[in-house]
């Protein structure tokens, strides 16, 4: 359970197949998760543009986790929870789902689920783009300060829950309280919506909505007419305790 | 708190491979689940005249070494029978001619100390502390043969640490449930229900929502209706897997803060809170993999 | 009726009820006149079975005391020894518990962390993250992972020097965080993303994981984040001690911290502070309980905080197991909170008027989360944060530890100990019945434990 510097064999191996132009491989069956990890927080400038790849995850947690580097990770399989989890400056992709957490407290950089994710998926980002192809949980964008969340398909219940800023874009349909309790996030929707949380209200799209989700449909690689969506945002109205505003604590 | 695993094998041949498979992923939730485990298997019915009755002697005072053939003999005398008992260790099922009821009776009246797990004509049901490992090793997992089984390791919350606290918990015959989470008011369910002669073994929060259960199902609910008043009375957070001889089921709260997910294939259905414990499942990289979505009861049948 | 008597009973005219009393009063008053809960700050101010009712069973015939000063006293503290690399090493086993900057002022957090690197003790970050006075001033700092995640960052995950998830404190075991719109001033609102003004909403549980099984899991990502150098911490609030803690440690804490009811806030409902959490002098026992339970005392330590005032205190709490307390209201009070004067250029300026534009007074103020602390302690306001300069602040607080640490020596030599944690609950005896329970500690002159022993 102690954490283990790099071993030379493997550097000179990580090395050696940078050279050839192959990215650098961990396979999870047989190596420790530390030693991953290790190698992700290695000094920046000796990870920048290197490709890493993480055969049989097999639903192991804490995949990848702390990247501070523009290094570009690619996982081969599912992973557990916290895959990508504060993730800075790095490219993470999932070739499988992702448990609770993927990409929880983003701070920049790209994380890129091809199958769909568990609860809490984007939980408390302040940056960084999290693509999720297939479906997301309950809670995705919970505590959203900043981060950019593109769903491909719908979401379960509570998503956007105090979000506070940042854009949750949702190309299937949303679950029940959506945006409950919302700040300053703003959340696009284009299936229907189970029911709104406390606070949220939808509003007319502006240009500058479809302009953002031009942007962020393009980045996240999926084709949707962005005037399909309906924007939801904050009504404001438990910005200020008032005990004669019937506020829904 | 906890780990959950269920499986369901679609296909009888491969029945004979039931343990064989769930072995892996029980052990898979040592790090939810390092206190005790448990599992119900589901195997063919006995003939309608007939049950099987699980016991664990583990809290007598003999233990391990435990005296059966004594109590069988003993047994078979004052009730008339002729019982014949499976024994491995501090556990035995043991199969009769007859109700289920008087022989329980008999048992708990026999040395109170024995502790009754499970009845019913398709269930067998073993749980006691130590790590999933032990506990798998301790009663030969890996040779069980069936058609499904629930199973469970345990981390404690609120109740102590002993065997009759792990899970799975039964209700009447021929169901188990097993649960991740932590319920709010176990204590107002269990103070309800003991006046209409629904017994408890322990304080344990997951019993009350089993007994709660039982308590519908014995007053005619199905198994869907049970669950939907469950949803009113029992407060807090679960994933509940239930096991009956026909049906796999699963349900989560609101919240769905407690993780579960499934694998399904043309030959199985498997469910584990956490994929973790699918993934050496053979083909599961061409499984259909899902999350089983809040309030909405899954079942699988066999 | 009564002025027909030549005689007025002028005491039954005036009973005053101990039902609905005076503040009861003024409590349902208050409810009827705003139709929202009072918030307040501080802690519990009710009375509570809490260390006083303890005292020490110092030297005697059979028990040799130390000489003060020449004969060591070892206060010397490590925490988070079980899992990580770089544990945490204290001079004293006095730390600085969780308080928020937004909740206090930049003066008052780099007072704080001033004071404890010269007395080589540690800070602890509060909601809304953490600042670069307090790095900068805290040679050692505690960084708080709360269910809000304000201000959360893996850059100040990287250069703290230890992880406290806190999952609850003893003020408001099950409330998040509060922050009132007035003190939500643009730096307030910048560190935790929140428009300015705002009145801070409340999350109650971590919005990525609930229950030990998943805490394990989130454990286990800030050692990988950390590369398992920094000891992580788990902080409850008093209520389901023994559990908590048996849980804390099967979840892989290095170190568990333990709130008692008596623990402050800068702000939450007052139905909380009074009403939900068990006294320190309960937790204490339980959470000792739970660790020789699973025989991990001296492999997890033990941190315990809610209402330690004194240099006794901190001895009681030792002696019954704890590793070291953590002190939050006391460091405020030794900063000027509820002192009728504040300093400017070391002369005394009375603060009174301020006191009483608040409706209270020194001595009675919990007025924290108005922001209009008259001593600038508990504000943002530019002005009234001037009246607290860290200068100032980081001496008096210093001298306050001090105090405390020369009490506690005082009374473990007195108890024959060359090492504050050689002393153990045999040293104490209790005054009350309660706090004998509680403690588990025998009544004085007795060896009667309620519940435990029979006379």
């Amino acid at each position: 359970m102690e954490g283990l510097s790099l071993p030379s064999r493997l550097k000179g191996e990580a090395l050696s197949a940078q050279h050839e132009g192959s990215p650098v491989r961990f396979d999870l069956s047989k190596t420790p998760l530390r030693e991953l990890n290790q190698f992700l927080h290695g000094a920046p400038e000796t990870l920048a543009g290197k490709d890493v790849l993480v055969t049989h995850p097999d639903g192991a947690h804490n995949i990848a986790v702390g990247c501070n580097a523009p290094v570009k990770v690619t996982i081969d399989g599912h992973a557990g929870y916290y895959a990508g989890g504060m993730n800075q400056l790095a490219e993470i992709t999932i070739h499988g789902s992702a448990s609770t957490g993927v990409a929880e407290n983003m701070m920049s950089g790209r994380v890129h689920v091809k199958g769909f994710a568990s609860n809490s998926a984007g939980a408390t980002a302040h940056g960084g783009l999290l693509v999720i192809e297939g479906d997301a949980g309950l809670r995705c964008g919970i505590s959203l300060k900043g981060g950019d969340i593109v769903v491909g398909g719908s979401v379960g219940s509570f998503s956007g829950f105090m979000a506070q800023a940042g854009r949750l874009v949702i190309c299937g349909d949303a679950g029940h309280a959506l945006g409950d309790s919302l700040y300053e996030a703003v959340i696009y929707v284009k299936g229907r919506i189970a029911s709104l949380g406390a606070d949220a209200q939808i509003e007319p799209l502006t240009e500058a909505d479809v302009s953002a989700l031009t942007e962020l449909l393009k980045q996240a690689g999926l084709a949707h007419d962005p005037t399909s969506f309906k924007r939801v945002a904050s009504s404001r109205s438990l910005y200020h305790w008032n005990a004669d505003a019937d506020q829904e604590y | 708190m906890c780990g959950i695993v269920g499986l369901l094998l679609k296909k009888p041949p491969l029945r004979s491979q039931l343990g064989e498979l769930m072995v892996p992923m029980l052990i898979g939730m040592t790090d939810r689940g390092p206190d005790s485990a448990g599992l119900a298997v589901f195997t063919e019915p006995l003939a309608e005249g007939e049950r099987k009755i699980s016991v664990y002697a583990g809290l007598t005072d003999e233990g391990t070494a435990y005296d059966w053939h004594r109590l069988v003999a003993a047994l078979n005398d004052a009730l008339n029978m002729s019982a014949r008992a499976t024994i491995q260790g501090n556990h035995a099922v043991i199969t009769v001619v007859g109700e289920a009821a008087p022989v329980q009776a008999w048992l708990k009246a026999h040395n109170p100390k024995l502790h009754l797990l499970s009845a019913g004509r398709s269930i067998e049901l073993y749980k006691d502390i130590g790590t999933p490992a032990q506990v798998a090793a301790r009663y030969q997992f890996s040779q069980l043969t069936g058609s499904h089984l629930v199973g469970h390791t345990r981390m404690a919350t609120e109740s102590a640490v002993t065997p009759d606290r792990a899970h799975p918990f039964t209700a009447g015959e021929d169901f188990c449930l097993v649960h991740n989470g932590s319920l709010s008011n176990p204590n107002g369910i269990r103070r309800m229900l003991e006046p209409r002669g629904i017994q408890f073994d322990t304080d344990n929060d997951t019993e009350a929502a089993c007994r709660f259960l039982e308590w519908r199902l014995r007053e005619g609910d199905t198994l869907h209706a049970a669950l939907q008043k469950g949803f009113e009375a029992l407060d807090g957070f679960y994933t509940f897997l239930m096991g009956t001889p026909t049906e796999l089921a699963l349900i989560r709260d609101p919240f769905a803060c407690k993780p579960a997910v499934v694998a399904e294939t043309d030959d199985y259905v498997a469910i584990a809170s956490e994929f973790r414990s699918l993934a050496h499942l053979p083909d599961v990289n061409h499984a259909k993999v899902f999350e089983p979505a809040p309030e909405e009861m899954y079942v699988w049948k066999v | 009726m009564s002025t027909d008597h030549p005689i007025h009973f002028k005491r039954l005219q005036k009973e005053a009820s101990a039902t609905f009393d005076h503040s009861t009063l003024d409590y349902i008053h208050r409810a009827a006149a705003t139709g929202l809960y009072e918030i307040r700050g501080l802690g519990a101010k009710r009375k509570l079975p809490h260390f006083d009712d303890l005292v020490f069973l110092a030297a005697s015939l059979s028990r040799y005391p130390l000489e003060g000063y020449r004969e060591r006293c070892v206060t010397k503290t490590v925490l988070g020894t079980r899992f990580a690399k770089k544990p945490i090493e204290l001079d004293i086993p006095i730390t600085i518990a969780g308080m928020s900057f937004g909740a206090l002022s930049a003066n008052v957090k780099e007072a704080l962390g001033r004071a404890a690197t010269a007395m080589g003790t540690s800070t602890t970050t509060g909601d809304g993250g953490m600042t670069p006075e307090e790095r900068n001033s805290s040679k050692t700092l505690v960084y708080q992972c709360l269910p809000s995640r304000y201000g959360f960052k893996p850059d100040d995950v990287r250069r703290a020097d230890a992880i406290e998830v806190v999952i609850g404190q003893g003020a408001k075991p099950g409330g998040g965080g509060m922050l009132l719109g007035q003190k939500v001033n643009p730096r307030v609102a910048a560190m935790r993303t929140l428009p300015k003004g705002v009145d801070q909403r409340s999350a109650s549980r971590h919005p990525d994981w609930t229950g030990p099984d998943d805490l394990a899991i989130k454990i286990q990502e800030l050692r990988e984040i950390t590369d398992w150098q920094k000891p992580i911490y788990v902080k409850v609030g008093a209520t389901r001690v023994f559990n908590d803690v048996k849980l804390a440690v099967h979840s892989g804490a290095d170190v568990v911290v333990v709130d008692g009811m008596q623990g402050g806030t800068a702000a939450t409902q007052t139905c909380f502070i009074e009403h939900a959490g068990i006294p320190t002098l309960a937790a204490v026992r339980q959470a000792v309980d739970a660790l020789e339970d699973l025989d991990m005392k001296g492999t997890v330590q033990l941190i315990v905080s809610g209402g330690i005032r004194t240099g006794a205190d901190v001895a009681k709490a030792i002696a019954m197991g704890a590793d070291a307390v953590a002190i939050g209201q006391g460091t405020l009070m030794a900063l000027g909170c509820n002192r009728e004067m504040y300093f400017h250029d070391g002369q005394p300026v009375s603060a009174e008027a301020d006191y009483a534009a608040l409706g209270t007074q020194a001595g009675f103020c919990h007025h924290c989360h108005t922001g209009k602390c008259p001593v600038g302690v508990t504000t943002q306001d530019p002005v009234l944060e001037q009246r607290l300069q860290p200068d100032w602040g980081a001496k008096h607080l210093r001298n306050y530890l001090k105090t405390l640490t020369m009490e506690l020596t005082t009374l473990a030599r007195a108890c024959g100990k060359q090492d504050v944690h050689h002393l153990e609950p045999e040293d104490l005896v209790a005054l009350t019945v309660e706090a004998a329970a509680m403690a588990r500690i025998p009544l004085a002159g007795t060896s009667w434990i309620p519940g435990w022993t029979d006379r």
